[in-house]
């Protein structure tokens, strides 16, 4: 890891003042990414501003229309959490699925929208409930905000503040993982809310996105067969080591297929 | 370089080190509890596992500064004097190692685990413990002492 000078603010003031004056900081969430990033020294920030002890950025509330979680919030404690668990199931479940246990207890939902990695499981959630993402400037829907590998909407020294999550009327995530990292080879999270289904895919393509076909198909008939022959695009799918684009492809119609019956059940 | 104090093992402890210092250098070299491994040094394998404030983590992916002012836990910090915590005593009881090398990060794991589900079975242990790797044991005696060390605890 190169050299850095690391800062602790406590309001989103100094984290704010901080990024204006500092050369080229990074912001430090839970470090699950960035600092194996910096390790590999892929990454030479001149600063880290840590938020841990930024105050009103983690926690999460529930009330009869939405699901708020604060940016700093880790993973297991989305999780864990009795309210997610009863308001968005599917949310606690995909929480809970990423990585692994050691993993969850530092690593931030904040931190993983803002990364934006392709096959990252939250964007999946964000986009397939239409949740808004909520900036110290402005509030993003999750449609405009993820804009493909590693890219967002955020513009330079913006900070993600909380994500609110609409509850819909059902809802489930299927992801096959990459054995060795649980990275989503390819994930795909369904939602049926009083706007219309909504099917987002993690893992396959440059980034996450919306499978329109499909919801189209579900919004006439909410079943796995309904969408039975709406194959993703192999030419847009990911290709690696892992798979290849025409596997990614297949993959997107079985899990959505599988997480189409999880919402019916 | 920056004076970086917690407290480990219940003592409150200070080291000079630079802001790049990782919670796993600090602790083995600057402490020298060397106790907690550096395995795979990329947050997979898990051998460098210990407690901070309470949550088990990989110290090969926390900076020393984060984790300043806070509470660590090592495996060195695990027994009672000579009395070994209920789970070291299940792996030894159960033969949970063979090598030896992931034993600590397992043994954080398990304790963690059983702090939150104190009553785990065979698949929730197994799927607890994706974030540990052992290349002797096949897992089979690790997850039968966790499962062991939960009937005691």
């Amino acid at each position: 890891m190169y050299q850095f000078e690391y800062h602790r603010p406590k309001t989103l003031d100094e984290v704010t003042a901080l990024l204006a004056r500092l050369e080229s900081p990074k912001i430090l969430a839970g470090g699950m990414t960035l600092l194996a990033t910096m390790k590999q020294r892929l990454a030479a920030p001149s600063d880290l501003i840590d938020l841990q002890d930024v105050t009103g950025i983690a926690g999460i509330s529930v009330d009869a229309k939405n699901v708020t979680i604060g940016a700093m919030t880790c993973h297991h404690d989305v999780a864990s959490s009795k309210d997610v668990a009863k308001a968005i199931p599917a949310l606690a479940y995909l929480a809970g699925r990423i990585g692994d246990p050691l993993v969850r207890h530092r690593g931030t939902i904040g931190g993983s929208i803002a990364n934006n990695d392709p096959s990252a499981d939250y964007p999946a959630a964000c986009l397939g409930l239409g949740a808004t993402i909520v900036t110290n400037s402005r509030e993003i829907p999750a449609d405009d905000y993820f804009r493909g590998m590693f890219e967002t909407a955020l513009k330079e020294n913006e900070i993600i503040v909380k994500i609110v999550f609409p509850i819909p009327q059902g809802a489930a995530y299927q992801k096959f993982p990459n054995p060795a990292s649980r990275y989503a080879m390819v994930g795909v999270f369904v939602a049926k809310t009083a706007a219309g289904v909504r099917v987002a895919v993690t893992g396959a393509g440059p980034g996450v996105f919306r499978m329109t076909a499909m919801e189209t198909a579900l919004a006439k008939n909410f079943s796995a067969a309904a969408i039975d022959g709406i194959t993703a695009p192999v030419e847009e799918m990911l290709q690696d080591m892992h798979a290849s684009s025409e596997y990614r492809a297949a993959l997107t119609s079985v899990m959505a297929k599988r997480a189409v019956a999880g919402v019916s059940a | 370089m920056t004076v970086v104090a917690m407290q480990v093992n219940g003592k409150q402890v200070s080291a000079d080190v630079e802001p790049r210092t990782l919670l796993v250098h600090y602790l083995r070299e600057n402490l020298q509890l060397t106790g907690t491994h550096v395995g795979c040094d990329t947050s997979q394998c898990g051998a460098c596992v210990v407690h901070v404030d309470g949550k088990a983590v990989k110290s090969c992916t926390v900076l020393a500064m984060q984790a300043a002012g806070a509470l660590v836990r090592t495996i060195e910090g695990l027994a009672d004097g000579d009395k070994l915590h209920p789970v070291q005593e299940a792996f030894k009881e159960h033969h949970g190692l063979q090598c030896g090398f992931c034993t600590p990060g397992m043994i954080m794991t398990a304790v963690d685990m059983l702090r939150r589900i104190p009553k785990p079975d065979e698949t929730t242990i197994r799927h607890e413990l994706e974030g540990n790797f052992c290349r002797c044991t096949g897992y089979h005696n690790i997850v039968k002492a966790i499962k062991a060390a939960s009937e005691v605890l």
